[in-house]
């Protein structure tokens, strides 16, 4: 079963397209990633799902309920944490959490237990009687999530959330993302970092002007976008070139050099045949090269590729040891 | 459990939270009751001399006409809470939650009726001060604050409309208050309205701050001899009640269908 569902959202902000016709499916269970440059839609998608705005045309599901039907109900079975942390400032965090429990309806004496238990998996318990005034911007945004997740709900809607956060409480949030979907609970979550697209989604989507682009696994895409491709770095521009007519040769493709570095690349479809073959040929010739492995395309390349812009932050290439 | 219940519930909840913040910034408290009793003593001691009115004294002929005044201006502050909700993206918090979609703002507009029910007994005492009497009894001093509080409150829901209406806190600051400069002085509160041109007269005896006004110096005893003509100078607690009703039935409903299409930015 299809834990969200949406078929041909349209959503206009005066002469701006901002949703053009983007069908959705996260099936019950899976993480999706919603990739996509700043202004592609991410957000109003999420604005959407999650009860907090009309689409103008299109039709949107939650485990079976009708969004624009039934937002009460929708309402219920969501946690949802925004772009920007929306946690009151003037409040501790344990009173920010105990309110998000009322409004829930858990009962006082349950939503403050849950608030306890929540401070203490996202460490903020030496921070709980606080005003939030005080927390670092990190510690908002684990706030932020922890609010999304007080009724443990089995869909999850998070945007961006880990923009502007060190690489510690990003391993840290990432960590409690997948705990509640390894527990079950459906996620769909948007993020200008391909390596926690990467590192989270089961299947991502990529959109731009409104529009899903490409969907996939995280490995369908890459696939897609770059295959693979053989670099060997030489000691020499002359055995460089060398290089490069046994590459050219092995590969059946056209070798690209780049003299300055004294590093070739061709690419590839039978990765490690071709690696074998090559580095058999190098030792024949008496070429020994400096560096030599397979490199397939990352989600980064995907991203140029699609949307022909950079994405927010570069992730290093990934290295398929051989 | 019941809808309304649940609103009110859900609204106690917020307005619990919102007394938090008073509590935790008290300064927002101590600068809401300086304007008024400014005003207070600006008026019995500068005006007080200038403006004659007949068969009271001009401190008590005011008194009613400041409440009313600043109760108005006490329910500008809920444009301004909710306008920072919304910026501050709590508002998409709140609904993306399975709460009462009323509860915000009666949340709202009771923590702001709680503290103009602090400004109002700050300038109790202050009018006591000064010279204010009330000259009847128990009951009537009762009801008049009772029907000064009812209107506070339904001015905070206009207050409410056009706080989530606007685009910026910095807008609410101007956007809650600049209407009721002519609303509160174009009125019986400060100086009688037989002076008046002859339309000006006609729109200061029908605003609703003339006919609160009066109300309030027939159940405390500040009356004067001078009232003003027609519908208005006789049944006034008739009208006052009537706009108190008004004004609910066209913002109540206003307001929380902006609400539910409030988007933050």
């Amino acid at each position: 079963m299809n834990a969200i569902r949406a078929e041909g959202l349209v959503k206009h902000y005066g002469e701006v397209r901002a949703l053009d016709g983007l069908d959705l499916t996260v099936p019950e269970g899976t993480v999706l990633g919603l990739l996509g440059p700043n202004g592609a839609g991410k957000t109003t998608s999420v604005r959407i799902i999650t009860t907090l705005l009309k689409p103008d045309s299109g039709h949107i599901e939650v485990n079976g309920i009708d969004v624009l039907r039934h937002p009460d109900q929708v309402r219920r079975i969501i946690g949802v944490s925004g772009q920007y942390a929306a946690v009151d400032e003037y409040l501790t965090g344990h009173e920010n959490l105990e309110m998000i429990g009322r409004l829930y309806h858990l009962g006082k004496r349950k939503a403050r237990a849950r608030a306890e238990e929540l401070l203490e998996r996202f460490n903020l318990t030496d921070a709980a009687k606080r005003t939030v005034k005080t927390y670092s911007g990190g510690m908002r945004r684990r706030l932020d999530l922890a609010g999304a997740l007080v009724i443990s709900p089995p869909v999850i809607v998070l945007d961006e959330p880990t923009t502007g956060l060190d690489p510690r409480s990003r391993l840290g949030m990432w960590d409690v993302i997948s705990e509640r979907v390894r527990a079950g609970a459906t996620l769909l979550l948007t993020t200008q970092y391909l390596e926690e697209a990467d590192q989270l989604a089961d299947n991502i989507v990529v959109i731009d002007h409104g529009r899903a682009i490409a969907q996939g696994t995280p490995d369908e895409l890459k696939r897609e976008v770059g295959g693979e491709r053989l670099e060997v770095t030489l000691g020499s521009r002359a055995e460089a070139q060398s290089a490069q007519e046994i590459l050219t040769k092995v590969c059946a493709s056209e070798a690209i050099i780049d003299e300055a570095a004294h590093r070739v690349h061709a690419p590839v479809t039978r990765g490690s045949w071709a690696l074998i073959e090559a580095v058999r040929q190098f030792d024949a010739a008496g070429i020994e090269p400096v560096d030599i492995g397979i490199h397939r395309a990352s989600l980064d390349d995907v991203f140029m590729k699609l949307t022909g812009q950079a994405p927010a932050e570069p992730s290093t290439e990934q290295e398929v040891a051989a | 459990m019941s809808a309304v219940a649940m609103a009110l519930q859900d609204g106690w909840v917020v307005a619990k939270r919102n007394l938090t913040k008073i509590k935790r910034i008290p300064d927002l408290l101590i600068f809401s009751t300086i304007q008024p009793i400014m005003f207070v003593l600006l008026f019995a001691y500068v005006f007080g001399y200038a403006i004659p009115t007949q068969g009271v004294n001009y401190r008590e002929y005011l008194m009613p006409g400041i409440f009313v005044q600043t109760v108005a201006f006490g329910a500008g502050i809920t444009a301004i809470g909710l306008a920072e909700d919304l910026q501050k993206g709590m508002v998409d918090r709140f609904r993306s939650l399975p709460m009462s979609r009323a509860a915000v703002l009666i949340g709202r507009t009771t923590s702001d009726l709680l503290n103009n029910v602090f400004v109002v007994t700050v300038m109790s005492l202050t009018g006591l001060i000064v010279g204010w009497r009330i000259h009847t009894d128990i009951g009537r001093a009762l009801l008049g604050y009772v029907l000064l509080l009812t209107f506070a409150y339904a001015m905070s829901w206009i207050s409410a409309y056009i706080g989530l209406s606007v685009k910026s806190v910095e807008v609410a600051q101007s956007a809650g208050f600049i209407w009721m400069f002519p609303l509160t002085f174009l009125s019986n509160a400060f100086v009688p309205t037989g002076n008046m041109p002859t339309f000006l007269r006609t729109v200061a005896e029908w605003n609703p701050i003339s006919s609160m006004v009066l109300s309030l110096r027939d159940l405390w005893g500040n009356a004067g001899q001078e009232r003003g003509t027609g519908l208005p100078a006789e049944h006034p607690y008739l009208l006052a009640c009537g706009w108190i009703a008004l004004i609910l039935v066209i913002f109540v409903p206003l307001a929380i269908s902006r609400y539910r299409e409030a988007a933050s930015r």
